[in-house]
């Protein structure tokens, strides 16, 4: 049951052949098992859950069951919910209970599906290897010594292990599709402004955006019907029709238009990267897609635009933490700005103070117009290249990382390299469009690779119809890590 | 650019942020590293391009004057470390 897609457990569920109480207990015994070893979770509270999945068994036993309906999921520990501990994987909000449910959380609980517990995150969702988190690296399921990527990294390798059927994960720079693409499963980072942002901790707010993180695009679909949705309460949600994001599954792919930009095919993609993201290619190749060049000549810039305009909003969001209003505060102190001071040195890991810093100097008087304003005119110019591009394709194809996961303390030293890490995801949430990753294969490391796709605004149905119809000719996707077998 | 250990502890007094001398000094080897990368941006024209604050064109929506919140004071106060007759207690902030 553990290997099972988010449709066979739902028919499952519907036929009676398991209920959500004993679907919940199978996973909770494998996190129970197995989170020790990975880390992946920051808190399970066995009779949340169990509580969770009787009211959803009694739901389906009054004929009102949705079609997820009993199916658990986990939640990144970055998402206010009601009751439960939410840390943003900081001692900043070690101990903070959220009185609220973020609104993704609200739609998860309307389709009735128990929440398994928060999952571990890099603090305040910076980094891209979960080894930023105040609660300890999590570890990739399919090597213990490589990261698992991050911020979602908890949620990824939960996925991976089968510690939970599905995720929620957030993607600021990439940070749903590089930890998807390190533990070989499906994550989707929808258009800006489709998912609410209400109750999810904000890092860098015009970038941050919720998806899920599954076992396929077909689950990945079914999750994204449950999140989408205007939430008065975010004013940049958008709003729109409700979607069937699982209509277009089927579609057959002849005479699609796939878009191959140079600017990600050249240096940098380790050589296995390139191989299989190549096969896949020429696996679309034979669905009856096509494929044309194009470019994206300011591709190059969105790393350091990135590390401009993330910091500069990380730095007024995470102002809120000061021991005052929110948050730890520290036990002895002098006067007010000292204990601003030492509360902000002690509650912030290195990471955040570094991002905090860069984000206080780039809003500083003098700099302001040289860095903020020059990265968003730059950010103008990112986005106008995919809007040229998706005039000649309907979806664009590349890598999702460059290399495979690399080892637990690899790149702790040099946070540049660390940030090179999301270089083909970042131009994404810069210019507010929808991403993918799904596995396409595994390098002579024996690590997984990630294929990224990219959807043009609003398009996520037809960018996860491209990614089903992949997924029905290859098998990447279902191979699971020994943890999982 | 190069930033100085004297700028790297006033930005952290700006940032409101204690570091020690030791600290400074390794933040500034990063941030000096992170800073070249961010040099590049420079080097492009972008006389003309107008700044991109956010992915959609979104505007502010109104909405009708009526309290669509229920009092949950009760709840948001559970959690705070001291309250005393419906009130937040916070440290001496205005001196």
């Amino acid at each position: 049951m553990i290997n099972a897609s988010l449709k066979e457990l739902s028919s499952l569920l519907a036929g009676g052949k398991t209920s959500s109480v004993e679907l919940c207990t199978e996973y909770l015994n494998r996190i129970e098992a197995l989170n020790p070893e990975l880390n992946a979770f920051i808190t399970v509270d066995r009779d949340k859950t169990l509580s969770e999945a009787r009211a959803a068994d009694a739901r389906r036993a009054r004929g009102e069951a949705g079609p997820l309906t009993g199916i658990p999921v986990a939640h990144k520990d970055i998402f206010c919910a009601e009751g439960w501990l939410t840390t943003c994987g900081s001692r900043m909000l070690a101990n903070f209970v959220a009185p609220y449910d973020a609104h993704i959380i609200s739609r998860f609980k309307a389709a009735g599906m128990p929440s398994l517990g928060k999952t571990n995150m890099d603090e305040f969702a910076m980094g891209s290897s979960n080894e930023t988190s105040y609660f300890g690296p999590v570890k990739n399921p399919w090597d213990p010594k490589a990261v698992p990527g991050g911020s979602s990294g908890g949620a990824a390798a939960c996925v991976a292990a089968r510690l939970a059927p599905a995720a929620t994960g957030t993607d600021t720079g990439g940070s749903i599709r590089q930890p998807a693409a390190l533990c070989n499963i499906t994550g989707l980072k929808p258009t800006y402004g489709v998912c609410s942002r209400y109750g999810m901790i904000a890092f860098a707010s015009s970038l941050d955006q919720a998806g899920p993180m599954a076992g396929s695009a077909e689950d990945c679909a079914l999750l994204l019907n449950v999140m989408a949705g205007f939430d008065s309460r975010d004013s940049t949600s958008l709003q729109r029709e409700k979607e069937d994001y699982s209509r277009d599954l089927a579609q057959p792919l002849k005479g699609l238009k796939i878009g191959l930009p140079r600017e990600f095919f050249g240096e940098g993609m380790a050589p296995d990267v390139a191989k299989a993201v190549e096969a896949a290619i020429a696996e679309y190749k034979k669905l009856g897609a096509e494929t044309i060049e194009v470019s994206l000549p300011n591709m190059n810039l969105s790393v350091p635009v990135y590390y401009v305009l993330a910091p500069a909003e990380a730095s007024s969001n995470l102002s809120r933490f000061d021991g005052v209003r929110y948050g730890h505060r520290a036990a002895e102190y002098r006067d007010l700005t000292d204990m601003y001071e030492k509360t902000r040195a002690e509650g912030f890991g290195a990471e955040v103070k570094r991002r905090i810093l860069i984000g206080t100097y780039v809003l500083s008087h003098g700099y302001y117009d040289a860095y903020y304003i020059q990265a968003q005119k730059l950010r103008r110019l990112i986005a106008n290249d995919f809007i040229e591009a998706f005039k000649q394709c309907d979806v664009i194809l590349g890598p999702t990382a460059p290399t495979t996961a690399f080892d637990l303390g690899a790149k702790n030293a040099d946070p540049v390299q660390m940030y090179l890490s999301d270089i083909y995801t970042i131009a994404v949430n810069l210019a507010g469009l929808p991403g993918m990753s799904l596995p396409c294969g595994f390098g002579g490391d024996g690590r997984p690779i990630g294929l990224q796709l990219i959807g043009n605004y609003f398009a996520e149905a037809r960018m996860l119809n491209v990614a089903h119809q992949y997924q029905l000719a290859t098998d990447w996707h279902r191979l699971r890590p020994a943890v999982a077998a | 650019m190069s930033l100085s250990h004297q700028d790297i502890l006033r930005i952290a007094r700006l940032a409101r942020i204690r570091v020690t001398e030791a600290e400074a000094a390794q933040t500034g080897e990063q941030l000096n590293g992170i800073f070249r990368l961010i040099e590049q941006m420079q080097a492009v024209d972008t006389r003309g391009v107008t700044p991109m604050a956010h992915a959609q064109e979104v505007y502010q929506r109104l909405r009708e004057d009526v309290v669509t919140e229920t009092d949950r004071r009760a709840a948001f106060q559970a959690i705070a470390p001291q309250t005393e007759a419906g009130l937040y207690l916070v440290p001496k902030v205005i001196e």
